[in-house]
């Protein structure tokens, strides 16, 4: 008996550091692989609405965004506080969808072209005139898969 | 020459430890740029664009699924005023017609939605009610699926799925908005 005390004693335990890195290592390409760049700054407030039949968004780089809401307070004195359409990072007007899309277009392989999706993220209160000349902007330039943005929401029913 | 291979020999041990310091440092700065946030949303496709009249199509007005929305939120289906909350179970009735009413759609097939709304019509409303006709559609789906295969929609093959998609299929014109109501 003695002699096995005597043995685990001796031997300190010391955890090994040496796979450390390997495990950091691990977590850094995990979250290299799923991060995606905010490559847009929000000059308007966008709260999307609620709802059931949602359908996920799968390539990011096959998607265009294009938001609607009222502008936030910064820019308020400028653009004043009705719905303004934001294309990438800065306003814009209607008129200037056709060329957005086909900016992100040549970006995008020839053979996915047909794939390219438009997410409208566009806020609660906007009233449908604005989003109805988006609308046929959109069809103008033939891009006619749009995704309009939802939240998931829990119950079944409207209150 | 014994001594110089000495020499290298300490010079080629890398220090490894600070690896991990190196490795927290990319680490913390991709946890802090990550946005884990899905998109989702109501995926729709746009009618083609053109500047033709369109071909007027007599439609029986039994076929037609009437919905209107106008600039106080207010819905108009078939003539009478609805609430949001009845307006999946009176869509499913229309498009399904279990009682092969004289008055709602032939079958399936030729049922169409007809979605007018108004400009002053507010998004949430518009985006509520096409998520409405959207379950309506979904749930006679699932429905069907489960009388022909005993699944629900999305556990079958893709070519089963697209059988049930061409019997039940989402015909959902919207007209050109009207403008009476206030836009913001």
């Amino acid at each position: 008996m003695a002699k096995f005390e005597k043995k685990r004693g001796k031997t300190a335990p010391a955890i090994s550091t040496a796979s450390l890195p390997d495990i950091i290592f691990m977590l850094l390409f995990f979250f290299m692989t799923v991060t995606v760049m905010r490559n847009s700054e929000l000059k308007v407030d966008v709260n999307i609405p609620e709802a059931t039949e949602l359908t996920k968004l799968e390539k990011k780089s096959l998607v265009n965004f294009i938001f609607i809401g009222v502008p936030k307070l910064p820019f308020q004195k400028v653009r004043g506080t009705s719905p303004q359409l934001q294309l990438g990072d800065k306003f814009a007007d209607i008129e200037e969808i056709p060329i957005f899309l086909e900016k992100h277009r040549i970006k995008v392989p020839e053979k996915q072209r047909a794939m390219i999706i438009s997410s409208l993220k566009i806020d609660k209160d906007v009233t449908m005139g604005i989003v109805a000349d988006v609308k046929d902007q959109l069809r103008k330039s033939g891009q006619l898969k749009v995704n309009y943005s939802a939240k998931k929401r829990a119950g079944d029913k409207y209150k | 020459m014994a001594r110089k291979s000495a020499k290298d020999k300490v010079n080629n041990e890398v220090n490894a430890g600070s690896m991990a310091d190196i490795a927290f440092l990319l680490l913390i700065f991709f946890l802090v740029t990550t946005t884990m946030d899905q998109d989702k949303g109501l995926l729709v496709k746009l009618p083609p664009w053109s500047t033709e009249a369109p071909k007027i199509t007599k439609l029986k007005t039994r076929n037609v699924f009437s919905v209107l929305v106008n600039a106080n939120d207010e819905l108009l289906v078939r003539g009478e005023p609805v609430d949001i909350n009845i307006l999946r179970e009176k869509a499913k009735e229309f498009i399904k017609n279990p009682l092969k009413l004289e008055n709602m759609s032939e079958s399936p097939k030729k049922a169409i939605v007809s979605l007018k709304n108004d400009r002053g019509t507010h998004y949430a409303k518009y985006l509520a009610v096409y998520n409405e006709l959207k379950a309506a559609y979904n749930e006679l789906r699932d429905e069907e699926a489960m009388k022909r295969y005993g699944k629900k929609m999305e556990d079958l093959p893709m070519d089963k799925q697209k059988l049930i998609i061409k019997d039940i299929p989402l015909i959902l014109s919207e007209a050109e908005s009207t403008s009476f109501g206030e836009e913001k």
